[in-house]
């Protein structure tokens, strides 16, 4: 269903980044440990998906410093750029890898590639179904200039609760910056779609 | 999601002092980005250029957020601040990037302060340093007017985040990577109320006729090159806007052409002795927005939760 998707956020892997940190050397097994547990970690505006599973964490190593000190490194990206719910993030990767005996956390911004809707994992995909609210499907991939779009042109979604085919925008713009409003004409109930991008 | 937000005051006692009471996002939103300035570019232009771009998005946004709560209906108020909200993350990001670039840019603050950069430059920088255009600043109208001014603004602004998307300034490419995601809904969200209200009521179309008239003479600040941008555009870092010009002029004149209304025959607002607000020249409207949103960083400067 979605082919266009261009990495999958699963399994965490080590941020290259992280590995460039003079003096530091990287700590695979400790790492192994902090990605899993920096992997169940969720996101506060979506709470069915992790962070994993959103595409939002994109790293997650420990590196251990010239003085011995282990740290991890974990690297997240926002999903929009005025995202609000960066700072929840960055406290709870860090409240949740202290509490599982990583002392030193750093949570570090990755802005390049942005992410993408097609990031969202399978399993995040059908969280969100399970939930009633609607998975996006394939991201735009443009070669050219973005064309305007004056009409609904995008395809409306089928109905996460009913199925119906039947559904009409109501605004491209919900509660969060990721989301789009659509109604159904079935089952007449509102709905949220994780937009496209 | 049980146990991670047990209390909302958990993140607050105890936390790290660099929290200011106006900033509780990330200390600093480029942690981990190369902020290096690219080979060849003067610290000082890139500064300049990104507190160009910056001051765009932080005003505009301002303004728009202005709307909350005063939108014909709620899906439209939403918009409204969500476009806000784009528009202030890309500026948060782009004054970052102008105080790694030159911290000269940047106002003195009291030692010990725990304002960011980015905050400080939003927040205690006087008027005639903003590096808008003038066009993001005048005073809000009826509901027309925000639909032709964000029209306006965005068809820009998305021509000129698709081609700094090669910037050879990494902080630059990536901000304009992602900004183009979502400046592309914000012009299609104007294109499609400028045509709705272009061919509603006779009300709204002289309403949006109105605005139109109004603005389109600010709308060539926003596409004419200023020497920064020609000199950043000729280093393969900026965008000289004026290549843009077909392009927007095409984009424009689509929804023109679908809405039925002709591009207004005025000319460009004239600078102040050839100053625009580029040149921090701006309208009486900058210094009363300026006066509303600074009012409380400045009272507190040292303000903690």
């Amino acid at each position: 269903m979605n082919t266009g998707r261009e990495r999958d956020p699963e399994p965490v892997v080590a941020d290259r980044r992280a590995a460039e940190i003079a003096g530091r050397e990287r700590h695979p097994e400790s790492g192994r440990r902090a990605a899993e547990v920096a992997g169940q970690v969720r996101d506060p505006e979506m709470p069915m998906l992790t962070l994993a599973d959103l595409g939002v964490l994109r790293g997650v190593e420990v590196v251990r410093e010239a003085g011995g000190a282990e740290v991890v490194v974990a690297s997240i990206t926002p999903t929009y750029s005025g995202c609000p719910a960066m700072a929840t993030m960055r406290d709870d990767l860090v409240h949740r890898l202290n509490d599982a005996g990583f002392p030193r956390v750093e949570v570090r911004v990755v802005l390049d590639p942005p992410w993408s809707s097609d990031w969202i994992s399978e399993r995040g995909r059908a969280a969100l179904r399970a939930a009633g609210l609607s998975a996006p499907g394939p991201a735009p991939r443009r070669t050219g200039p973005v064309p305007l779009t004056l009409g609904p042109a995008r395809t409306a979604p089928p109905c996460p609760r009913c199925g119906s085919p039947a559904t009409e925008l109501s605004s491209e713009f919900g509660a969060t910056a990721c989301k789009a409003l659509y109604r159904c004409a079935g089952c007449l109930e509102p709905f949220e779609h994780v937009k496209e991008i | 999601m049980s146990d991670d937000h047990g209390s909302i005051f958990d993140g607050l006692l105890g936390g790290d002092s660099s929290q200011w009471a106006f900033g509780t996002d990330f200390e600093d939103p480029l942690a981990g980005v190369d902020t290096t300035t690219p080979d060849g570019v003067d610290p000082a232009e890139l500064a300049a250029y990104c507190l160009m771009l910056g001051d765009d998005a932080l005003i505009m946004s301002q303004r728009l957020s202005e709307w909350c709560s005063r939108a014909p209906d709620l899906e439209e108020d939403i918009a409204l601040a969500n476009v806000a909200l784009d528009l202030l993350g890309q500026a948060r990001l782009l004054l970052a990037r102008a105080a790694a670039a030159d911290p000269g840019v940047v106002p003195a603050l009291p030692a010990g302060s725990p304002v960011p950069p980015e905050d400080a430059l939003a927040f205690f920088r006087e008027d005639r340093d903003f590096r808008n255009v003038r066009l993001a600043e005048v005073a809000n109208g009826d509901f027309g007017h925000v639909v032709v001014r964000l029209l306006l603004f965005s068809v820009a602004r998305l021509a000129l985040l698709e081609r700094l998307r090669t910037s050879r300034d990494h902080v630059l490419a990536a901000v304009a990577a992602k900004g183009v995601k979502e400046v592309a809904y914000h012009r299609d969200w104007a294109g499609r109320w400028f045509l709705t209200l272009a061919r509603g009521t006779e009300e709204s179309r002289r309403r949006l006729l109105a605005a139109l008239d109004a603005l389109f003479p600010l709308w060539a600040e926003l596409v004419t090159a200023h020497p920064v941008e020609r000199s950043l555009a000729s280093a393969g870092v900026g965008v000289d806007p004026a290549f843009l010009r077909e392009e927007v002029d095409a984009v424009l004149d689509q929804v023109l052409a679908a809405s039925g209304v002709e591009r207004p025959a005025r000319p460009p607002l004239a600078g102040a002795g050839e100053r625009t607000g580029r040149d921090g020249a701006h309208t009486e409207a900058l210094s009363l927005l300026l006066a509303e949103m600074q009012v409380v960083a400045r009272a507190h400067p040292s303000g903690r939760w």
